[in-house]
């Protein structure tokens, strides 16, 4: 089946398939930065003492690991214009996939600040540093390095999810792929050249997450 | 109000959509995670064995399935396996796609469980006359189990989550019951937090469980 493919198609839709793959890279990255924003928030809101500021940041993070992102859309998407709200669909899909993914960005802030012993916020605390030295010179620095092999973990995730774009009629690479398909009747070439796409992106930050394995962590396996 | 009122009348007048959506829903999340546990504990003790041509094969087809959406392998086995001559209802093919992604993300969380046992266990169990198979039954399994059960219960959430996908096939799940009630009620937002509610029953007990174990 996959040994005669139809290469001479999948040669001439090259060009749609590179703007999906862009947008896809571009949507994936736009969604990533608003996930980071909304995690440091929902971070920071969810690790403070006082239950009415934390109360919100949890439940946002609970109801958002507990239901799927296809719902969250839709909720977006459907829900939205009964409010006189009318924004693109990619639009509203870079916002349903930022605030998806900002509850695990937040999760993984969260356990990378949690990581740091609580003797070093008390000495810190005792040497005379205010609550924002203690965060900038002693937590922070450290809490930092634990997050990168998780949060490209996340990015992966998003990069996949963002897939589901396609269903609210966003160009992208599985639409890009879906085109393919139904223009063409040629499902296995449209199916198959989105897949490749997805892997390149898939492979990409594998290795990063590796390089950064390598240069912080010399002794580990892998 | 009245409005608000009205419409959520007219959601619960398609009680039997929801229904038979949950029910779906449920159906495929336990077929994914029977069929993905026990398929992935097969693919992560080939993936963790000495053997390094297995475990590269065995980590080359999870890659393939953990580096692509779900939606796209959903497409490709309600739509190219047919050209194959595997014609399959969508259900099934809902079914196949979403067992075959858990037991590939599973896969790999068993083999890093096995390769967190110590070495010493297995050299121990062997030099105590244990054979290969009695080594992994009895000394390694149990205490790579163990090790990663809080992260198994995470990704049977991700399982419950990712089967919302299936509903892109025209698969009646709780995704869909949203999708079609929205289509008289238009009211996006109600209509979608009820789906909500549906799925954060199912999903939070088990992420509050899973929490649970990863702190003791």
């Amino acid at each position: 089946m996959l040994l005669n493919l139809n290469f001479r198609v999948i040669g001439e839709t090259l060009p749609e398939f590179w703007v999906g793959f862009v947008s896809t890279l571009s949507i994936s990255l736009t969604a990533f930065a608003g996930a980071i924003a909304i995690g440091i928030i929902a971070c920071a809101m969810s690790i403070q003492p006082s239950r009415l500021v934390r109360a919100p940041a949890v439940a946002y993070v609970d109801v958002i690991r507990a239901t799927p992102l296809l719902a969250q859309l839709y909720f977006l998407y459907f829900g939205l214009p009964s409010f006189g709200v009318l924004m693109p669909e990619t639009v509203i899909g870079i916002i349903a996939l930022s605030i998806n993914s900002g509850a695990y960005v937040s999760e993984i802030i969260r356990s990378g600040i949690m990581s740091i012993p609580r003797g070093q916020v008390e000495a810190s605390a005792s040497s005379g540093m205010n609550y924002w030295q203690q965060m900038r010179l002693i937590i922070l620095p450290q809490a930092l390095r634990p997050m990168v092999s998780p949060l490209i973990g996340q990015a992966i995730v998003l990069v996949k999810d963002s897939s589901l774009l396609s269903l609210i009629s966003v160009l992208e690479l599985t639409r890009a792929g879906q085109t393919l398909a139904n223009d063409r009747f040629m499902p296995v070439e449209g199916l198959a050249t989105t897949a490749v796409g997805y892997l390149i992106i898939y492979f990409g930050l594998k290795l990063m997450a590796a390089a950064w394995m390598r240069i912080n962590h010399p002794s580990a396996r892998h | 109000m009245t409005l608000f009122l009205e419409q959520l009348q007219g959601i619960a007048q398609y009680y039997p959509v929801i229904l038979k959506g949950v029910g779906v829903t449920l159906a495929l999340s336990v077929i994914g995670i029977v069929a993905g546990t026990i398929v992935g504990f097969v693919l992560g003790i080939a993936r963790a064995s000495s053997n390094t041509l297995l475990s590269f094969v065995v980590g080359a087809y999870t890659d393939i399935f953990r580096g692509t959406p779900v939606l796209v392998q959903v497409f490709v086995v309600f739509f190219i396996l047919p050209e194959a001559g595997v014609e399959l209802d969508s259900f099934t093919a809902g079914a196949l796609a979403l067992s075959n992604i858990a037991a590939c993300f599973i896969s790999e969380i068993v083999a890093s469980g096995i390769r967190a046992v110590p070495v010493g266990q297995a050299e121990a169990a062997a030099s105590a006359g244990l054979t290969r198979l009695q080594q992994l039954r009895l000394v390694v399994l149990p205490q790579a189990t163990r090790m990663i059960v809080p992260s198994l219960v995470g990704q049977f959430v991700l399982l419950v989550k990712d089967s919302s996908v299936v509903s892109a096939i025209g698969l009646l799940d709780l995704t869909r019951s949203g999708w079609i009630i929205v289509q008289s009620v238009p009211n996006g937002m109600l209509v979608f937090s009820v789906v909500g509610i549906g799925y954060f029953l199912i999903c939070y007990p088990l992420l509050h469980l899973s929490r649970r174990m990863e702190k003791t």
